[in-house]
């Protein structure tokens, strides 16, 4: 029989830092203590480590993690391109690992000091070239600017409006302010704030934006039997899959026939074919949400309800404790802290602990993805 | 609205497209006032993003295809600081998408404005509708001439 992922292995530490728009650390200390958080709430060595994963963008290389925290020799590592659109796929490369015998103790990590370090898409020389020359210099400037253009035209296709953005805008705000960790803890958030603020790239307003963010957080991953004698309770990895269409193209693509049905319909497919459930079967889903629009494409892709019901999808409180499919307990990258969805890897674990700040009651299966519109990743998670 | 000596002097300082081996000819017909898409010469088929290898029968051989620089407008943004300097003074601007009339599925990024060296905040945003006709003109900036759009006289 063929090896398979399927509950093979757990993520059995978790560990971050604070999270602010300016902490004094280096993005490779903050890495470090995230780390070293994750391997002390795993109960594991740090000389055991023998597989890192982490994304490209990532200014702390694996070498240098390694030779800091006192890793043993590393037998795996790999680096997952395209942003946000990595975060998941770091679990499930050292899933993989794991399970085919080629590492026994993976970290995942992601360290970023994004609140106080420079705007990626300020770097023109990097910009540029291909695919740039298609957007940039008309002004389509930042991501912000890329998916605002994808939200306008799925608004005009399916009515869908700014209080629906704003939906999604709020369940996130409501689950920060019930964690002390996030950076909108006590800043609640109104339908006037939202409706009333600026305008980032009309039809998106700063509260369809993420947070930036200083801040590291890690995982991580052993077998489901080295799990067992771990210091807290397995999480098991049940399905992992990453998502490139045919055709696709950078951040957003714009010229396929079907510009609203990005990578997370790909990434989907793979992942419910090896899952023993669907998206019915989901207790909380930790959706990623660099903008507000990618929740509602999203829920889509992941099959959660049909194509253009997204946005009436967040109605009557469906997002929120209580509701149809609470997402992002933790604040998400809208209002706990924008540290390229690794947040959501860890507010996934901690649902499944049963330790949330805003805990599903018996929550035992949680669905997190990675970033949508660029090629993206995501994972099932069960208890 | 962008003043028009502010406009001239802003201009030059917008972002000029860098063309890898791929688009040039695109930029090189641009140039010469004609909008242009690669064409498979084996198959028949236009694709954008120009690429080397045709993805529906992997002939290297294309051709660049005349347009007729007729579209619709398929989406738009209207883009607010934080931007690069020289496009926050003319923000809150627009960039649209097209939908080429020749070439469906195939979306150029641009802008629309009131006449071809008008600056990016020219039209009047309540004049921005998915679905409007639109079509091409040429604007020199720098080295380069780049696409722009005007709205069809209804």
């Amino acid at each position: 029989m063929a090896a398979t992922l399927k509950d093979a292995t757990a993520i059995v530490g978790i560990g971050q830092t604070a999270f602010a728009r300016h902490l004094p650390q280096s993005e490779k200390e903050l890495a470090c203590r995230a780390i070293l958080a994750a391997l002390a709430d795993a109960g594991i060595d740090p000389g055991e480590v023998d597989a890192f994963s982490s994304y490209t963008m990532e200014e702390t290389d694996e070498v240098e993690v390694a030779k800091a925290i006192g890793a043993g020799d590393v037998t795996f590592f790999s680096k997952i391109g395209y942003g946000g659109g990595g975060s998941c796929a770091t679990v499930g490369h050292l899933a993989a690992a794991v399970a085919t015998g080629q590492a026994t103790v993976g970290v995942a990590w992601r360290s970023r000091k994004r609140g106080s370090g420079p705007r990626p898409w300020k770097n023109t020389a990097v910009q540029l070239p291909t695919p740039g020359q298609w957007t940039r210099p008309f002004g389509l400037l930042r991501p912000a600017d890329e998916i605002g253009m994808l939200a306008r035209r799925y608004m005009h296709e399916y009515g869908a409006t700014r209080d629906h953005l704003f939906n999604v805008a709020m369940a996130c705000r409501n689950r920060a302010n019930e964690n002390p960790a996030a950076m909108m803890y006590e800043r609640p958030l109104t339908r006037e704030m939202y409706m009333t603020s600026r305008m980032i790239s009309d039809p998106l307003c700063l509260f369809d934006n993420c947070l930036e963010t200083d801040g590291a957080l890690a995982c991580v991953i052993v077998s489901a039997e080295r799990a067992r004698d771990c210091r807290n309770k397995p999480v098991y990895v049940h399905s992992a899959a990453q998502g490139l269409p045919s055709q696709h193209h950078g951040m957003v693509n714009y010229w396929n026939d079907d510009p609203l049905s990005g990578p997370a319909w790909t990434a989907a497919r793979h992942l419910w074919k090896q899952a023993d459930f669907g998206p019915q079967d989901v207790h909380v889903a930790q959706i990623y949400d660099a903008f507000t629009p990618l929740i509602p494409l999203s829920l889509e892709g992941y099959g959660f309800c049909g194509r253009g019901e997204g946005a009436a999808f967040t109605e009557g409180g469906a997002l929120e404790l209580g509701g149809r499919l609470p997402i992002n307990t933790g604040g998400g990258g809208l209002s706990e802290a924008y540290v390229h969805g690794f947040n959501l890897i860890n507010e996934g674990v901690k649902q499944l602990r049963g330790v949330s700040t805003a805990q599903v009651p018996d929550a035992t299966t949680c669905l997190v993805t990675a970033g949508e519109g660029v090629p993206t990743s995501a994972i099932l998670l069960r208890s | 609205m962008t003043t028009a000596p502010e406009a001239a002097a802003s201009a030059d300082a917008l972002l000029l497209p860098v063309p890898d081996d791929d688009g040039a000819p695109f930029w090189e017909y641009a140039a010469r006032g004609e909008l242009r898409v690669q064409a498979c010469t084996a198959c028949g088929r236009l694709r954008f993003p120009p690429r080397p290898c045709c993805p529906h029968c992997r002939s290297f051989d294309s051709e660049w295809r005349r347009m007729s620089g007729r579209g619709r407008i398929w989406s738009y943004v209207r883009p607010h600081p934080p931007l690069l300097p020289a496009y926050a003074a003319q923000a809150p601007y627009n960039v649209i998408l097209v939908e080429l009339a020749d070439a469906p599925h195939i979306r150029l990024a641009g802008n629309l404005v009131t006449s071809a060296d008008a600056p990016l905040d020219s039209m009047d945003p309540a004049r921005l509708r998915i679905g409007a006709r639109v079509h091409v003109v040429f604007t020199e900036t720098g080295s380069m001439a780049v696409p722009r759009w005007l709205l069809e006289k209804s």
